[in-house]
């Protein structure tokens, strides 16, 4: 497979299926952490060039708290959740309670402090642990991510870094797109999978697809 | 009278007369490169995304790289009536948008946009008359044909003309 372009629709809905099993195991995750039901929406795969994919998101300047982790070796692939900047309190809330909760929106240029930043990426790395464990399990493969990174800013600014690795070898990008919400709460999590050219014919391969 | 702007995507680039405003969101290591011919009131921008187009795989839209993408925009001013040799620019964006400790080449894409932007400018002998680069934020900046004006806005550091 040389670009996504080739794709036909059964490898796209194979994707997306990976892609959910995977956010089904990470949603129970997020469940047990903050002791909310968490409900998925369908998956949607959106095949766009790099002009139209900000769409997706909402537009490139939506404000979002976005955690990145990238998985290097035989199937390189990104991983990508966005939570809007205006929900973050609402899930720190849940961590830490009511009390401790301070979300810091002056100009200063640091929105978060030290522990509620590591909080966030924890949580982005657990959803991600869960997420590639299922992944690994079901194409036999072992995926081992980065530490993930924090940014809180521009959807389009933290989207266009992260795709700049397929950039040099496509015009196109592919997002595989779950998004789920915590009950009871105006917590909204868009998960993203950015799977690279080159994964995508191991990922179809170890499903048979 | 002021019109709705004319708004640009990641790899895209655009050129207009006065007074259209030319706009472009969402610039992390992505760098804006607005070009302006001062005599004809004539602008463009470019959305570009990566440095250098030889390290590349895929050469189909070139408006992707700071050298090729660059080349692209001069020629399209010149093809509607600018001169090489007025052409000024300004530039913003080229950041860093994860502070981290892991060392993954990509992150430091913003710096080296910076670089090789700057590089193809001087190539062309295109003066650079200012900049807003560098940083950890995003921004969003608008262009203006009518006086060569850049502003630049960010969430943390709000807005600013250059």
């Amino acid at each position: 497979m040389k670009d996504y372009l080739d794709l036909n629709e059964l490898q796209l809905d194979a994707l997306k299926e990976i892609s959910n099993i995977g956010v089904g195991n990470a949603a129970t995750s997020l469940s047990m952490l903050i002791g909310r039901n968490i409900q998925l929406e369908v998956p949607k795969a959106t095949l766009a060039p790099f002009s139209k994919i900000v769409e997706i998101i909402g537009g490139a300047e939506k404000e979002v708290a976005g955690g990145y982790l990238y998985v290097n070796g035989d199937i390189p692939l990104g991983i990508l959740f966005f939570i809007p900047r205006e929900q973050i309190p609402n899930l720190l809330d849940l961590l830490f309670g009511k009390m401790t909760t301070k979300v810091d929106n002056s100009n200063q240029g640091v929105c978060l402090n030290e522990m509620q930043e590591s909080a966030l990426k924890e949580i982005v790395n657990i959803l991600a642990g869960s997420y590639l464990n299922s992944l690994g399990i079901f194409t036999k493969q072992v995926f081992v991510p980065s530490v993930p990174s924090l940014s809180v800013d521009m959807a389009g600014a933290i989207l266009g870094q992260v795709l700049q690795s397929i950039g040099n070898i496509s015009d196109y990008a592919l997002i595989i797109e779950n998004v789920f919400r915590a009950e009871g709460e105006q917590i909204n999590g868009y998960f993203f999978l950015i799977p690279e050219p080159e994964t995508l014919d191991l990922l179809l391969k170890s499903i048979g697809v | 009278m002021q019109s709705e702007p004319i708004k640009i995507g990641i790899a895209e680039l655009k050129t207009a007369f006065a007074p259209a405003i030319i706009l472009t969101a969402g610039l992390g290591s992505c760098i804006a490169v607005c070009l302006w011919d001062p005599k004809i009131k004539i602008g463009g921008v470019i959305h570009i995304m990566l440095p250098d187009s030889t390290l590349g795989h895929n050469l189909i839209n070139k408006a992707k790289y700071a050298d090729t993408g660059i080349r692209l925009l001069i020629d399209e001013l010149l093809y509607k009536g600018a001169n090489k040799n007025r052409l000024v620019a300004k530039i913003a964006g080229g950041s860093q948008m994860f502070i981290t400790q892991s060392n993954i080449e990509m992150l430091k894409i913003g710096e080296r946009n910076i670089e090789a932007v700057k590089r193809e400018l001087e190539h062309q002998k295109i003066k650079l008359i200012s900049e807003d680069v560098g940083g950890n934020h995003g921004r969003t900046i608008e262009f203006f044909t009518k006086d060569g004006q850049l502003l630049v806005r960010s969430i943390y550091k709000g807005a600013k003309v250059i």
